[in-house]
């Protein structure tokens, strides 16, 4: 398994005047999972869109496993799997019919595609819910079977265009299990998240996506090293203490505090756990009494103010969500 | 108490890893059975819509069928007797008119739902989507259609073409319903909204129903509108099922009809595949 699951050079993409992607450059190995992190807008969906040969790029050239994705989209097709960002399955119909009927219509007989379905539901841990309609089903039963529904064959290469926003934790953690056990079977898994914590937990590399270009790129300790390990937020017993505990975290972290809309709360970029430690007891000494106190990845916003000086929220631009 | 949970755990990763290495792909489905498969599936939407089926199969047909009979039966013909032989053919032509539009509404709902996109990656005969629905929407034509002649019969019509020539009738206007079906596929297919298919129908299908011989005969009007009455394609299929259903069907009025419906299919059904085809989901 060597060689590249995917090779975009060059991809442009425009929705009359908003030119949504402008020049994207990706490699991505066989075998591997790879994020694409972006705000809301930043044109992930649209990036996925093409790359499984929904929608026609407007230059520049995408390669699946060595085929064109425009001139050999049939071919492409039969190697790939794609969960949507909103959900792909029949609402009106049951989960077990849901996957009966896609799996009919990948070429499976009734008796194979009823086997297959029953299989997916099982491992997939809807084999209760099988019977009831995939409407009625909880974000986190539908997002598993939407992912089933992309398996009935297995993918060479999975998309999953943001697979746990919207999610509860655990949830979360159960689509994370999928990613992983896929992964571990050999398929390419590529996925798009707005959170850093999730590429970091999943993904071998990661690409970060803002104004339609790639602006960072690398595996996640990359990432971090050029953006601060982690974050430092604290959440003080009185507000009016906000800006003295702001002062001792800045001069212990060496670093700018930012402060939160909740008047109690501040945080700042630790570029180690060990200094982290430090400003605790800096505050304690200072007087500084606190409520909460946690030592987190960077936020996606942080990552964006790192790499480009502005929040991810402007990442919008005009042509709005 | 960890130990079974952990247990559990990996049974399910056992699970997950042995569904994960199904890795053998089917050759695509063949046109018919990907046909098949979506004839099920409209098939299973129309039957969870069983009681609104039951309203557009059963009860409109019966209360437009009385509704025109006894109103209009006197002004228009002295005799309602009369009159419903004059009318029962053209109703079969309304009821059916109607029913069409469903068709773009089922398309339009399909590529508004997501599962649209996963339709598109599947490798299956795209068209296939389309005409399962198609063929379901048939059936219910087919059971309007004899709802209303059923129902006729009861209020005294007599075919006078028989038995055969009321079955004939029945198949020539479904054949009506199923071209004239392919412009409001195509619609469905390039419609912005829903609700623009619906007010197609009031703009476009009331107006051309009643300036057409489906009520009354073009002899008892003015003569510019009894020739704009007579070249509307409603009152030619409606001529040529009324000759059907009577046994005195002309063979000019009847290539006429099939000629138009001919035109009809086979400018909208190709055009509605090709637009499928290209259309991309939001
Ligand atoms: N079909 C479309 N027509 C017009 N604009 C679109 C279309 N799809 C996406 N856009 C615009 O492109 C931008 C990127 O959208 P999208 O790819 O969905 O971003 P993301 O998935 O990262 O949130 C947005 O500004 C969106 O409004
Ligand atoms: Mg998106």
């Amino acid at each position: 398994m060597t060689g590249l699951a995917i090779e975009v050079q060059g991809l442009r993409k425009s929705f009359g005047s908003a030119e949504v992607l402008r020049g994207i450059d990706l490699k991505v190995e066989r075998g591997r999972v790879y994020a694409i992190l972006g705000p809301n807008g930043a044109g992930k969906t649209t990036l996925v869109s093409i790359l499984s040969t929904l929608l026609r790029p407007d230059a520049g050239s995408v390669r699946i496993f060595g085929l064109d994705a425009v001139r050999d989209a049939g071919a492409v097709r039969s190697r790939i799997g794609l969960t949507g960002q909103f959900a792909a399955v029949d609402e009106g119909m049951s989960g077990r019919d849901n996957l009966t009927l896609f799996g009919r219509l990948t070429g499976y007989s009734v008796r194979e595609a009823r086997k297959r379905a029953d299989e997916l539901l099982e491992a997939f841990g809807l084999t209760e819910a099988g019977k009831r309609p995939a409407g009625k089903y909880s974000g986190g039963m539908r997002r598993r079977l939407d992912i089933a529904a992309a398996m009935l064959v297995t993918p060479d290469l999975l998309f999953l265009d943001e697979p746990t926003t919207g999610l509860d934790p655990r949830s979360r953690s159960e689509v994370w299990d999928i990613v992983r056990a896929l992964a571990a079977r050999g398929t390419t898994v590529l996925l798009t998240t707005q959170y850093l914590e999730e590429a970091d937990q999943l993904a071998d590399r990661l690409a970060v996506i803002d104004g339609g270009t790639v602006i960072a790129e690398g595996t996640s300790g990359e990432l971090k090293a050029s953006v601060g390990s982690g974050t430092v937020s604290i959440r003080l017993a009185s507000p009016e203490q906000r800006e003295t505990a702001g002062r001792v975290l800045r001069q212990a972290l060496n670093a700018e505090a930012r402060l939160h809309s909740d008047p109690a709360a501040l945080s700042v970029p630790a570029a180690d756990p060990l200094l982290a430690a430090n400003a605790l007891t800096e505050l304690a000494r200072a007087g500084i009494a606190t409520t909460q106190f946690s030592l987190g990845q960077p936020s996606l916003d942080e990552v964006f103010l790192a790499l480009t000086g502005h929040h991810a929220e402007e990442a919008k631009g005009a042509e709005g969500i | 108490m960890s130990m079974s949970a952990n247990q559990a755990n990996q049974a399910n990763r056992a699970n997950l890893m042995r569904a994960l290495s199904a890795n053998e792909r089917p050759r695509g489905p063949n046109a018919l059975s990907a046909v098949g498969t979506f004839t099920w599936r409209a098939m299973r939407g129309t039957l969870s819509q069983l009681p609104y089926m039951a309203i557009d199969v059963v009860i409109f047909p019966i209360i437009f069928l009385l509704i025109f009979t006894f109103m209009f039966g006197g002004a228009i013909s002295g005799s309602t007797g009369n009159y419903l032989q004059f009318l029962l053919p053209g109703m079969l032509v309304y009821t059916v008119t109607t029913m069409t539009v469903y068709i773009g509404i089922a398309i339009k709902t399909d590529i508004d739902r997501g599962v649209f996109n996963r339709f598109r990656t599947l490798p299956f005969w795209q068209p296939a989507a389309i005409i399962g629905t198609m063929l379901i929407n048939l059936l219910s034509y087919a059971a309007a259609l004899t709802t209303t002649i059923a129902f006729g019969l009861a209020l005294g019509f007599r075919p006078e073409g028989g038995f055969a020539g009321a079955v004939s009738a029945m198949l020539l206007v479904i054949l009506y319903a199923f071209s004239v079906s392919w412009i409001f596929a195509c619609i469905g297919v390039v419609a912005k909204k829903t609700e623009s298919i619906t007010t197609l129908t009031y703009v476009v299908l009331y107006p051309l129903m009643f300036t057409s011989n489906v009520f009354a005969d073009t002899s008892t009007m003015p003569d510019w509108l009894g020739r704009i009455v007579a070249y509307n394609p409603i009152s030619l299929v409606s001529t040529a099922a009324r000759g059907l259903m009577h046994g005195d069907a002309a063979a000019a009025d009847l290539l006429t009809a099939l000629a138009g419906m001919a035109v009809f299919f086979a400018a909208f059904a190709p055009l509605t595949f090709w637009l499928y085809r290209r259309k991309t989901a939001r």
